[in-house]
């Protein structure tokens, strides 16, 4: 089957690679029709998360048909059109009774902070990601879920990752009506998160980045005002002029470790790899939030440490939230904001590429190259098909 | 989905803005998915009790020591291998928690990404045959200009 691999830093390569067979009882084999690059990929892409071994195939945003099952699958049948959580996780385990089914204590040998996530390298558990012909799909009763008929399968797609992860953002903010709420990255997960803003009640969301097209998408998809970074002298400063001199109620990174903004950090934490990334994004989340405020941290570090403000933090009392998104958990609400028109996630996506020019696809996707916001790839089985 | 009733569907709220849609539809921390944050017990139909079945092992699978045993599910189809696979064993010997288990494992990416090119000419003979000329050219060219 074709399959999204890692080479080397900067360089994925679609070859053929043995198909997934079942492992575990438990276990589907899901056929493709649509998958997402990530943001997120894009830190494996540029070789900034440990224990990425040559081979790993990519991708923890896909949909697809059910194409084989375990034995003892009981809640899904060959032929169900599902999409998949980029979690995997058990449903039993002491965190999944809790409903933090990213923090899946029966899912990732190799690390103790990390869930099992596809594709995400072996910190995440070393499983074949969706940017692929086929994947195999673990505690396949609990993770997939059947796409309604009444959902289009672009709009399933954003709810693997995107939309869900913008949306927990937002929640974690604990936004309370009226609050204004800053978010740092204009990208598809920020662009969900102001979106998500407005559901808690929100009065104002201000989205920064430094691409005007993406700025200019988020005005009109989020219904916010904007910031280009590059065009102010010191984003915390700025931020309080806004703000009557306050600071934001809620502060939310959603760029992670490969935030441009500082060449400190870019120097410190992506080229030498000294910290975990570059975090001038949370660093000025923390600097922006008003006292007593709430930081909402959904972007992607390293799990090394990093240079963060963690004293001004604790002297503004501020409440620092974060978390890997729990997909499962928001899905049936998040539907519920689609039916009701209140979001079409698929308006995000700018590009729909064959699976055969993935290269390309990340590479559109990572240099944003015509005004790329979010592209999907599409397998050669479902080219032509709705 | 089964087991997973949200309870309130309501979009109905107060609308302040109302050019925006949804606003405000999730102000209700009823309408919340987390709240409460952490929900005891989840919303899902599992067919198991904790742990849930062991996937057979067939191939090695690394083990974080701050772990008491194996995950239930794990990826096989990169198990660590070759110099690389030597460095990803011995970073295993550390915690995640020590700073050598990272750097261990990010020096053990490199050097895999040499054996991977390494892989690469060895089943193509066409690029090896081109890159062994190419340093064959070079190194005669430099030669030469002494």
């Amino acid at each position: 089957m074709l399959a999204t691999t890692y080479r080397r830093p900067r360089r994925m390569r679609i070859e053929n690679v043995a198909e997934p067979e079942i492992e575990h009882p438990n276990d589907a084999i899901i056929r493709v029709t649509r998958t997402c690059i990530c943001g997120s990929d894009i830190h494996i892409y540029n070789g900034l998360v440990p224990d990425t071994r040559v081979g790993q195939i990519v991708g923890h945003e896909f949909v697809g048909v059910v194409e084989e099952v375990g034995p003892s699958v009981q809640n899904l049948k060959v032929g169900d059109r599902v999409l998949v959580p980029f979690n995997i996780f058990c449903g039993s385990c002491f965190y999944c009774q809790k409903e933090l089914y990213g923090n899946c204590q029966n899912a990732n040998s190799q690390s103790s902070a990390v869930g099992g996530f596809y594709g995400y390298t072996h910190t995440a558990g070393g499983y074949d990601g969706g940017q692929a012909e086929y994947v195999r799909v673990p505690f396949a009763d609990v993770g997939p879920m059947v796409i309604p008929d009444d959902i289009h399968i672009e709009d399933a797609v954003m709810l693997t990752d995107a939309f869900p992860t913008g949306y927990q953002a937002a929640e974690m903010g604990d936004i309370e009506e009226g609050d204004t709420v800053v978010v740092f990255g204009a990208g598809p997960v920020g662009l969900f998160a102001a979106k998500s803003a407005w559901f808690f009640g929100a009065g104002r969301v201000i989205v920064v980045d430094c691409e005007d097209y993406r700025l200019e998408f988020a005005r009109k998809f989020a219904h916010c005002e904007t910031v280009n970074f590059k065009e102010v002298d010191d984003m915390a400063v700025h931020l309080k002029k806004m703000t009557d001199w306050l600071g934001a109620d809620v502060c939310i990174d959603a760029v992670g470790c490969d935030a441009t903004g500082s060449l400190l950090h870019s120097l410190t934490g992506k080229l030498m790899m000294l910290q975990g990334g570059s975090a001038i994004a949370l660093h000025w989340a923390i600097n922006s939030a008003r006292k007593g405020g709430r930081v909402s941290i959904v972007g992607v570090y390293g799990p090394t440490f990093n240079a963060i403000p963690i004293g001004n933090a604790m002297n503004k009392g501020l409440t620092l939230r974060m978390n890997q998104a729990s997909v499962k958990r928001h899905l049936p609400r998040l539907i519920e904001h689609i039916r009701a028109g209140h979001v079409s996630p698929r308006e995000i996506i700018t590009h729909r590429i064959p699976l055969e020019d993935v290269a390309d696809a990340y590479d559109i996707f990572v240099n944003k190259r015509d005004n790329c916001i979010k592209p999907v790839l599409i397998p050669p089985s479902a080219q032509g098909a709705a | 989905m089964a087991g997973t009733d949200q309870g309130s569907t309501n979009m109905d709220t107060a609308r302040p803005h109302p050019d925006i849609p949804g606003w405000g539809s999730d102000l209700p921390r009823e309408n919340r998915p987390a709240v409460p944050m952490e929900r005891t017990p989840p919303r899902l139909d599992v067919p198991w009790d904790d742990p849930p079945p062991r996937q057979p092992m067939t191939v090695e699978i690394l083990r974080s020591i701050e772990r008491p045993d194996h995950s239930r599910t794990f990826g096989t189809r990169l198990p660590p291998k070759g110099v690389s696979g030597m460095i990803r064993r011995a970073a295993f010997r550390y915690s995640e928690n020590d700073l050598r288990h990272w750097l261990m494992l990010m020096g053990a990416d490199r050097v895999d990404i040499v054996e991977g090119m390494a892989g690469d000419l060895r089943r193509s003979p066409a690029k090896a045959a081109l890159l062994v000329g190419g340093i064959g050219l070079a190194a005669w060219w430099l030669m030469r200009r002494d």
